[in-house]
């Protein structure tokens, strides 16, 4: 019977890693829907924005307080982790703190672990106190209500107790303790456990060592479900970000063909159209599986900061646009189009797409591509390329421009400007 | 004023240096042909051997791909590219970002590739190399804000050659709250200038106009036309057009010079 635990353990280990697994899959089926695009070109640019953006955070410190107590978290979540070797080790075994033969380095380790669940402890709370006492604006417009804002709450109340169970396993841990190297905050805790015997101590200990673990296989496969999902993703969306300058929109290939074959001369006027699969079955995207892998892959990256939605002066002004909120909902289409799938084996048409359905023209037609949004956004997204692509379908497809904008198109087709001008008239300026 | 044609040119057996890309607003707009004209006036005094497409040109296309129609915007951009390249064309300066972002950054794929460089830029080499020299004139001592394009700034990472040449003007250059990589849009990028904005409580290039008004400047001085139209608008709009001035970089300087 000695074994129990190691056995319970085991389980939960496969079942809480299986799951992730199960997840992970679906998270890349759903992101390989999108159409291919080349971004394998120029390796190094791309791991050094990865070293930098992800791994070193540069952007996010732009906005310095969130920026600093971000690093804290994100730098304590990766080092604390270094424990659960341990929690695995001992849990699979039976052994108890079993790295601690390295003596005096394990204390040091231990300290360094405590020192960081103590400042994540920190600033999770500060991260709690702007969200709900100091309402900073961007967690609380109108795409945040419901789940997005329980979703916030959830991940910092998970960290907040990740972290306490963390110190309360150390302060009940009557050796450790006793070694009084390495508990430097936990022994601040220990005294409040002063009069329990060592027996209970033993069984707050185990309790705690216990939740703490099976909270972190918990968390991990919550993170499918949520917008925490950055952790993982931040590192691919960035490695993949486009490395060209913002200002550059990509060149529909299929329409380059069809315009040179217009342009030039020698073309049969009366041959029947190429039948090769060049032409696309539709210009622009007004349904998730229309956006290439890379804008899923951002809509999966999406932590909802809000960092975009609050630089964006069309939603400064009071406009229906939000980049957060573009990414949001391509991210719920992507989860519905996935879901659809999972039940019928492959896409059943449901009557519903992402345009309309979930972003309306209004908020594609207020975008001025002023480029805030993507300059924004700590990880690397990219709305704006989302909101060109779906002004594309509404032009292209469905002729749905706004009146205005059509008679813009159509004085640059007359005569070469957006203006009703001349186009002889181009120099008159010289000598006015 | 001695604006050359690249028809012209080509009669003659000549080929300038760099050609200068008008763009429409430079072309029909009544405000923006004052940039036009104060540019050339600067190349004329420095003796820049240019030239204009005229008649020749034609929008490059950007309105029409920022509002989703690739169809119009690949024609025009094919058929500005064959004239372009039919005369040989190796760099271009223009005046409008839009202009200058769509030809430097969409041309190259379909054909059309130049040195492409944005007015700012040009007067900034002429100044490093001894062919303009700049003094505040009449506007010594004044304060003057940099408005930042979106399409100079973050499309294409340009934030010094502009704030260089206003900083030799013997003058106080001060930074607006949101400025650089953090600037705010006037609100006319993304084809937005040819239509009304959609539902809201504000018009952006009042909110804009606003964080220039906190600083106080005498001058908001933008790179391109559409800025500068906007800022226009937002300073008549906000009752400041008795306090503050709006002028492109090029105005600024031929003005102090009295061009």
């Amino acid at each position: 019977m000695d074994y129990i635990d190691n056995i319970a353990f085991a389980i939960l280990l496969i079942i809480g890693i299986g799951f992730f697994v199960k997840n992970v899959k679906k998270l890349t089926r759903n992101i390989q829907l999108g159409k291919n695009i080349d971004r394998a070109d120029n390796p190094k640019a791309r791991w050094k924005n990865m070293a930098m953006i992800a791994l070193g955070q540069s952007k996010m410190i732009k906005r310095p307080v969130a920026g600093v107590l971000h690093i804290i978290v994100y730098v304590g979540f990766i080092i604390v982790n270094i424990e659960v070797i341990e929690i695995i080790i001992d849990g699979l075994f039976g052994t108890h703190r079993v790295l601690s033969f390295l003596g005096g380095f394990y204390n040091f380790l231990i300290a360094s672990f405590e020192i960081l669940a103590f400042l994540v402890l920190a600033s999770v709370i500060i991260f709690w106190t702007r969200r709900m006492i100091l309402r900073i604006p961007r967690f609380w417009n109108k795409e945040m209500e419901g789940f997005p804002k329980n979703d916030a709450l959830y991940i910092l109340y998970f960290e907040m107790v990740l972290m306490s169970l963390f110190l309360l396993m150390n302060a009940t841990d009557v050796h450790f303790q006793g070694l009084n190297s390495g508990n430097i905050i936990s022994q601040f805790l220990a005294p409040i456990f002063e009069g329990f015997s060592n027996e209970n101590l033993h069984i707050v200990e185990r309790t705690a060592w216990w939740i703490h673990i099976t909270g972190i296989l918990v968390f991990l496969n919550y993170l499918y479900y949520s917008k925490h999902l950055h952790i993982l993703l931040a590192f691919p969306n960035t490695y993949y970000a486009n490395l060209n300058a913002k200002g550059k929109l990509t060149n529909l290939e299929a329409v380059t063909n069809e315009v040179k074959l217009m342009m030039d001369p020698n073309v049969d006027p009366f041959a029947a159209a190429p039948e090769d699969e060049s032409t696309p079955e539709k210009f622009g995207a007004s349904d998730v599986t229309d956006l290439n892998w890379v804008q899923l892959m951002n809509a999966y990256t999406c932590t909802e900061c809000g960092r975009c939605t609050s630089s964006c002066p069309a939603n400064q002004t009071g406009k229906e646009l939000s980049p957060r909120a573009i990414m949001m909902k391509t991210r719920d289409r992507l989860e519905e189009v996935g879901e659809n799938i999972n039940k019928n084996g492959e896409f059943v048409d449901d009557g519903k797409q992402l345009l309309n359905d979930y972003i309306t023209p209004e908020e594609i037609w207020a975008c001025t591509s002023c480029n805030a949004c993507v300059e924004e956004c700590p990880v690397n997204i990219d709305p704006l390329a989302i909101i060109v692509d779906m002004r594309r379908y509404l032009v292209m497809e469905q002729s749905a421009a706004p009146q205005e904008l059509n008679m813009m198109m159509t004085n640059i087709e007359n005569n070469g400007a957006p203006w009703q001008y001349n186009q002889m008239d181009r120099l008159n300026w010289k000598d006015e | 004023m001695n604006v050359p044609t690249m028809a012209e040119m080509m009669a003659q057996g000549k080929q300038p240096d760099v050609l200068f890309w008008v763009g429409c607003a430079g072309s029909f707009d009544d405000r923006a042909k004052k940039i036009t004209k104060a540019f050339v006036k600067i190349l004329n005094k420095a003796n820049v051997n240019f030239a204009v497409l005229g008649t020749e040109e034609s929008c490059s296309g950007d309105p029409a791909k920022r509002a989703g129609n690739e169809f119009l915007f690949q024609m025009q951009a094919m058929a500005n590219i064959e004239v372009l390249n039919a005369y040989e064309i190796k760099k271009i300066v223009t005046a409008c970002p839009h202009c200058f972002n769509t030809i430097k950054n969409e041309y190259p794929e379909l054909g059309g590739t130049y040195e492409v460089v944005h007015h700012t830029e040009l007067l900034k080499s002429l100044l490093d190399e001894g062919k303009i020299t700049i003094e505040g004139g009449k506007f010594s001592g004044k304060k003057i804000t940099f408005h930042d394009p979106c399409y100079l700034g973050r499309a294409n990472d340009i934030y010094e050659a502009p704030r260089e040449l206003i900083q030799k003007l013997d003058v106080e250059l001060v930074e607006m709250k949101r400025c650089k990589t953090n600037g705010l849009c006037c609100g006319a990028g993304g084809a937005q200038m040819f239509k009304d904005a959609e539902k809201g409580d504000k018009e952006i290039n009042i909110e804009r106009t606003e964080d220039a008004i906190e600083i106080q400047p005498d001058i908001i001085a933008t790179g391109c036309p559409f800025c500068n139209t906007m800022m226009t608008d937002g300073v008549k709009a906000t009752n400041k057009e008795s306090e503050i001035e709006v002028l492109d970089i090029a105005e600024l300087i031929a003005n102090a010079d009295d061009l």
